[in-house]
């Protein structure tokens, strides 16, 4: 009974942020759906987009939720940027070239990081109340960081499917060969589909930075959980991402209602190893 | 094809990630000195010498680790600063001068261990093996210490644990380790009388991180907590690296605890206390070990409020002459005020303990070399064996018994928690033990 409510009470925690999780995740694996490119630096931009909070709010006294905005345009450029300079020339190298490549990138990213920024701890020091649903604390800051996720899934989504650059990465993911040959200009597509990517990394890190202290090393630990819901989800569907991310959250809410916490990244990474072993195309199917 | 490919990316990708977190390579450099100021004249000061020097002077070579990046940073810079101070003064009042008018002066070799066991091994190697260090101090934190040690012993080198209170380092039959700090067994148990006087129907929740330091701390903690009639509602470790406590405050609210005792380090201890309170968790006391005893913990707004530490030393609570001679101990060193002074004039900061183990390390290592009127190992470590002095750090004293050498035997510590003064700013005040406490225990800190 007493883990019952326990369950109860850590759910919706968990389920909040399963999609901050799942909104990094479908950076990363927009990516790969498009270009076959495993990012690597995903990571530290998650952890660039935290410092984007940290300054904009505690250095400028921007809201954490107006800045988004000039996060997201700096995490689209960013990534455009990556895309030009790291990735570009090694595309249609064997899948290593652009391993190292993004791993490259984020090496670059950390050093120069830990030189201006230190690895201490920063914290942004911002509160949006909360409230009591039954046994459970609902923070605002999840629940706010829940709905802007949704919201850029949402647009993400209909970027995809309604839009005419959308429909060039949707073409350009299922044939590259087949869209250029219609026209389709996809150096620009690639560039503009990283940058997008990014954005989605910076945009997460900056949501997540409203709720946990940081450092610019703090984005590997959600790079790892982006590759297990890739995979959970599907590696290259974004969408699955999402639902992928809210598995992740919902364990992370589960497992220390019945185990210690200290149990939860030893179950996760062991599902990440069964899933690529069982379905390697994920839970909801890989790209498409 | 696809899906091997995608195994073969998923393995690539833990490593690479593995890889990444040691990535970021710092300069490996001599230990810049850290303070500006000349050194007072209630410095460590040389011995004073009958004779007129003799022109001969040794150098003495002390390398260490520190961790400049990763997990361990916030205190382990904290204790490099306190030993560059100490170095600095030492070598500015002119040494150590031996009977045989030789000239004892320090240089530091150190290098960036990232926070990480597999560096810290490969450089104590290279500080012995290259660097030819004559003495050796610990990296900051019991982990890191512990991957230092093995190294140590098997070169058979002194080495001052400064920033390590974890038990079982001395008791693997190691003869070089010399540790300053109280032993982790021993760490809350000051906490837990303070608790007996205030509130002995507590209910006691557990919640530690999954670590050398932590888990011993908590080892020597339940019994005590047990044997002074404590009822224990939960017992609950958590990864290094964890940033979400939702769940485990759940579950300690759901456990009906109302006294919570735990954290480990900086980053998750500081983590730790913002949710508490973003999530009113309704605890009466909450003690988290090192995080609060920092100067940046303040960062954290009316989170940090009440919350409490235990800690090696506090300069509201210094140890002094007085306090020495009523033990019968001999004096030894700056006042906690001297000292206190001269780090706030090189960095304009206050003191925290970690810094103030930095200073003792090497200030221990001089009174060995002192007593021994040598720098041959052998014969400092017979001095630091038969150490006995107290210090404005308090009792240093070592076992000396094969089951546990090396232990500290004299050092005590005191509960300090964050509390708002007059001018409602966070200030840290000593609230155990009653005879130096600086201020009341705030109990309970929140309603419950």
């Amino acid at each position: 009974m007493q883990q019952l409510n326990l369950l109860l009470t850590s759910l919706p925690d968990g389920i909040l942020l399963g999609f901050v999780y799942g909104l990094a995740a479908m950076g990363l694996t927009l990516i790969w759906g498009v270009m076959n490119v495993i990012n690597l630096s995903h990571g530290p931009i998650i952890a660039l987009g935290m410092f984007g909070t940290f300054f904009l709010f505690s250095r400028l006294g921007l809201n954490p939720y107006l800045g988004l905005i000039p996060v997201a345009v700096v995490g689209l450029l960013l990534g455009i940027l990556i895309y030009a300079v790291a990735v570009h020339r090694v595309i249609n190298a064997p899948h290593l070239s652009s391993l190292l490549a993004t791993f490259s990138v984020n090496m670059i990213i950390i050093g120069l990081g830990t030189a201006v920024l230190t690895t201490s701890p920063y914290n942004v020091d911002f509160s949006a109340g909360g409230f009591k649903l039954g046994s459970a604390t609902i923070l605002g800051t999840r629940l706010i960081a829940a709905l802007v996720a949704m919201l850029f899934t949402g647009g993400l989504y209909l970027f995809l499917y309604r839009t005419r650059p959308g429909k060039f990465i949707r073409a350009v993911a299922n044939n590259r060969t087949a869209a250029e040959l219609m026209g389709i200009p996809s150096t620009r597509v690639l560039a503009l589909s990283f940058g997008l990517g990014t954005m989605l990394a910076m945009v997460s890190g900056a949501l997540i930075a409203t709720f946990f202290p940081f450092s610019i090393l703090a984005g590997g630990s959600y790079e790892l959980k982006s590759f297990v819901i890739g995979v959970l989800g599907g590696l290259g569907n974004p969408i699955g991402a999402l639902f992928g991310g809210l598995v992740l959250g919902m364990l992370e809410g589960i497992i220390p209602a019945f185990l210690e916490t200290s149990w939860v990244p030893v179950i996760e990474f062991a599902l990440f190893v069964v899933i690529l072993l069982v379905r390697p195309s994920g839970l909801f199917g890989a790209k498409q | 094809m696809k899906h091997r490919f995608l195994n073969l990316v998923g393995v690539l990708v833990v490593v690479s990630m593995l890889l990444g977190a040691c990535a970021p390579q710092a300069t490996e450099a001599p230990a810049p000195p850290a303070a500006t100021e000349a050194p007072t004249t209630e410095a460590p000061a040389a011995t004073e010498a009958s004779q007129p020097p003799v022109a001969a002077e040794e150098t003495v070579v002390i390398g260490f680790t520190s961790s400049l990046t990763g997990a361990q940073e916030v205190s382990s810079k904290r204790q490099v600063a306190g030993f560059n101070l100490w170095m600095e003064q030492v070598n500015e009042a002119g040494g150590i001068q031996l009977s045989d008018g030789t000239v004892v002066k320090f240089s530091a070799v150190t290098y960036d261990d990232e926070s990480a066991k597999e560096r810290v091994q490969e450089l104590y190697t290279r500080l012995i093996t290259e660097d030819e260090a004559d003495f050796l101090i610990s990296p900051y934190s019991s982990g890191l210490t512990a991957a230092a040690s093995i190294v140590a012993e098997q070169n058979g080198k002194i080495m001052i644990t400064a920033g390590a209170a974890e038990d079982d380092a001395y008791k693997t039959g190691n003869t070089g380790l010399f540790q300053l700090y109280t032993p982790g067994s021993l760490y809350l148990i000051s906490t837990v009388d303070m608790l007996k006087t205030l509130d002995p129907e507590a209910k006691v929740a557990i919640v530690h991180e999954n670590d050398k330091f932590s888990t011993s701390v908590v080892e020597g903690l339940k019994p005590y907590l047990e044997e002074q009639g404590f009822e224990i509602v939960l017992e609950e470790g958590y990864a290094t690296e964890t940033t979400d406590f939702g769940p485990v405050i759940n579950k300690l609210v759901e456990s009906g605890a109302t006294v919570l005792l735990g954290g480990g380090h900086y980053p998750d201890g500081s983590t730790f206390a913002r949710q508490l309170f973003e999530r009113k968790a309704g605890l009466k006391f909450i003690s988290l070990l090192v995080a609060p005893a920092d100067s940046k913990f303040p960062e954290l707004g009316d989170a940090a409020l009440g919350v409490a530490t235990s800690s090696q030393w506090e300069l509201k609570a210094t140890h002094n002459e007085e306090e020495a001679s009523a033990l019968g101990k001999p004096w030894y060193g700056p006042t906690g005020e001297d000292f206190a002074a001269a780090y706030e004039a090189a960095t304009t900061e206050k003191p925290t303990y970690h810094v103030a183990g930095g200073y003792v390390a090497g200030m221990v290592l001089q009174k060995a070399i002192e007593d021994a009127d040598s720098i041959d190992p052998e014969k400092v470590r017979a001095a630091l064996e038969a150490m006995d002095i107290f210090t404005f750090y308090g009792g240093i004293n070592f076992d000396t018994s094969p089951e546990a050498h090396g232990l500290q035997l004299s050092h005590q510590m005191v509960v300090a928690q964050w509390q708002k003064n007059d001018a409602g700013e966070l200030v840290r005040e000593v609230i155990w033990p009653a005879d130096v406490a600086t201020a009341d225990p705030l109990y309970p800190v929140h309603a419950p």
